[in-house]
């Protein structure tokens, strides 16, 4: 299986379990994808929504209750881990306690009856590619979090799998170390040009590392798009939320025009972009920086409740309508208790179906 | 200075003080009799001071009790690890099976070993329930003799001493991170690949520590020695030779001097078995931080 592919099939993947009350539960719902060589996949989501479920049965870790998944012409999904050849990056690492760190990189070429002197090539070029030369002898205790992350990467890759897959690699490691792996990572996937599916809850990383990201929310598949589209342009109301648009309002929909449509209730009137074919209840999901302090389109007016100075931007809350609390993201210099009047573009007022709850 | 202070282990709290009703306690239990025990074994009853341990090791029917209880506890620890690996191996994820299994398993603890004799008597003997069943069905026609022997003491051994094994290595084998085991098939490793190069590392110091506890529990072996085995010959342990020594010909001198060289021949296999212990990796057996 250690051949490069073309595309990895997933096809209705899915993995339910007996809760203890005996209820069966889907922790993955008919994930249907199909990943090209040399993507770099991001499975976002809040904790519970099945990404790394997905991660483990392509892996292989966890078997599926449904659907197939191929390389190429292959099915893979009733192979064990040991023939499937996937690179994993665990979240805890899962380094070998008892063998020294080399010999942790060793361990899937010795596994795969390399000969010895490759072996020692191999991992040596390993340790450079995560600049961990030096510290081939020491066992994993004996290193720091950062450089334990960058031992599993290394004996992840080492192997040259055709697909890595990483869960959460990052969730260990301080903000600043973060965002070096982050880059790291990043170039370690172009310089081998390998196909990598990347487990994560951090919608920054997502934005920052993925060809495409895949959105889920209880198990289900929400978006499947790139990062900007993902970013800009979200399907429905749980990815709205979780991209950050932090003000989310009902309100009553009124005439539409195109994609054009008119907005009312809790004392605002607006205009807004249709994303999805409201009915009467609108779900609105407005970001915080693309509302400005000023007029325009989308008047505002409201009264400042709270200033959160962050350097170049401030974060404020603004009390308007009948006791609508806005975020708003802003360089303009305001004060507490402050008069404002706010405006937001009609495109970037997002209007989807409304949440049943 | 102040660092200095607060480092030593006698802080003006007193909370030292808690240790002492254990100091006593060992004292006045573990330390004196050993001691006086120690003390008496090179006063014999007539001779020079080494007499009894000159004695025990020129007279054949003393010496050899050594050897046989050597030949007892040994096997039976061997067999005490081996069996508990591989079942506490396939027990360590939680099933449904698991504390059903874990629970028949380890029931044989709570049984004395009189109890355990007595049962074994009925069940094993010669005219016991498992020969009959095997006669009736012939299946074996010939006589079955599993007690009043070397096996029966083998058996009782088992009996009594496999739950111990068993639960100290399920609580190491549990205790080792899944998903090293997990890691290492992604890495293209089998399931025996699996077993040699993670967990059977990270088990042997625990294995060794069970080893030496499981061969400890066997070498005392008395009752059993007694009950179902030959104590006249075949199963005559050391344990026996003090017994008698002390409670038979009232050589108390003597009876100091055989336990002594019982404690010694143990502290050689403790010593031994922890000292290969010490070439092992004994760190965390956790995967990284998180």
């Amino acid at each position: 299986m250690n051949q490069l592919f073309k595309e990895l099939r997933l096809a209705g993947v899915s993995r339910h379990f007996d809760n203890p009350s005996g209820q069966r539960v889907a922790a993955l719902h008919e994930l249907t994808l199909t990943i090209k060589r040399g993507e770099f996949i991001c499975l976002l989501g809040p904790s519970g929504c099945g990404k790394t479920t997905a991660l483990n049965c392509i892996a292989g870790l966890l078997p599926v209750t449904g659907g197939t998944i191929s390389l190429d012409q292959h099915r893979i999904d009733l192979l064990p881990p040991e023939k499937r050849g996937f690179g994993m990056v665990f979240q805890n690492y899962a380094l070998f306690p008892h063998m020294t760190v080399r010999k942790n990189v060793a361990f899937g070429l010795m596994m795969r009856g390399t000969p010895a002197g490759e072996i020692k090539t191999r991992v040596a070029r390993a340790f450079e590619l995560v600049q961990l030369t030096g510290h081939e002898d020491k066992l994993p205790g004996q290193l720091s979090g950062g450089q334990q992350q960058r031992v599993a990467i290394a004996r992840a890759i080492v192997i040259e799998p055709p697909l890595l897959l990483m869960d959460e690699p990052l969730s260990n490691l301080d903000a600043k170390l973060r965002l070096e792996m982050r880059a790291e990572i990043r170039r370690i996937h172009r310089q081998l040009g390998r196909t990598t599916i990347y487990v994560t809850h951090d919608q920054e990383e997502a934005l920052s590392l993925a060809d495409r990201i895949v959105v889920m929310k209880d198990g289900l598949v929400q978006q499947v798009a790139t990062p900007e589209e993902v970013y800009a342009q979200p399907a429905n109301i749980h990815v709205a939320r979780f991209m950050g648009y932090r003000n989310v309002l009902t309100l009553n929909a009124g005439t539409r025009n195109g994609q054009r449509i008119a907005l009312e209730g809790q004392g605002l009137t607006l205009e807004g972009a249709v994303k999805q074919d409201p009915g009467g209840k609108a779900a609105v999901a407005i970001r915080p920086e693309d509302i400005s302090v000023g007029s325009g389109p989308n008047t505002i007016a409201g009264k400042i409740e709270n200033v959160e100075y962050g350097g170049h931007e401030s974060l404020i809350d603004v009390r308007a309508g009948n006791d609508v609390l806005l975020h708003v993201r802003t360089g303009a210099r305001v004060k507490m208790g402050e008069a404002v009047t706010l405006t937001v573009a009609p495109e970037r007022v997002l209007v989807y179906l409304a949440e049943t709850a | 200075m102040s660092a200095m202070a607060a480092r030593s282990p006698f802080r003006t709290d007193g909370t030292w003080l808690l240790v002492g009703p254990a100091v006593i306690f060992l004292m006045l239990f573990f330390i004196y009799p050993f001691g006086y025990g120690f003390w008496l074994s090179f006063n014999p009853a007539e001779g020079a001071w080494s007499a009894n341990y000159q004695k025990f090791f020129s007279d054949e029917h003393l010496w050899r009790t050594l050897i046989v209880t050597f030949q007892l506890s040994l096997p039976v620890t061997i067999l005490n690890v081996g069996l508990a690996l591989p079942i506490a191996f396939q027990l360590r994820r939680k099933t449904r099976y698991q504390r059903w299994v874990t629970t028949l398993l380890v029931i044989p603890i709570t049984l004395g070993t009189v109890l355990i004799a007595e049962g074994m008597l009925t069940y094993f003997g010669p005219r016991g329930w498992l020969s009959q069943f095997l006669q009736l069905l012939h299946i074996y026609d010939g006589p079955i003799r599993l007690t009043h022997n070397f096996t029966g003491v083998v058996l009782s051994l088992v009996i009594s001493g496999f739950p111990f094994a068993f639960l100290l290595t399920l609580s190491y084998v549990t205790g080792i991170d899944p998903t090293l085991a997990r890691a290492a098939a992604t890495l293209g490793a089998g399931p025996w690949d699996q077993f040699r190069h993670i967990y059977l590392p990270l088990l042997a110091p625990g294995l060794a520590i069970t080893f030496c506890l499981a061969f400890v529990q066997a070498f005392s072996v008395f009752p059993s020695a007694v009950l179902v085995g030959a104590p006249s010959g075949p199963t005559r342990v050391i344990s026996l030779a003090a017994y008698e020594a002390a409670f038979e010909q009232y050589d108390y001198s003597m009876a100091s001097a055989v336990a002594m060289i019982m404690g010694f021949a143990q502290l050689i296999v403790v010593v031994a078995v922890l000292g290969l212990r010490r070439g092992l990796y004994r760190g965390p057996v956790g995967g990284g931080k998180g």
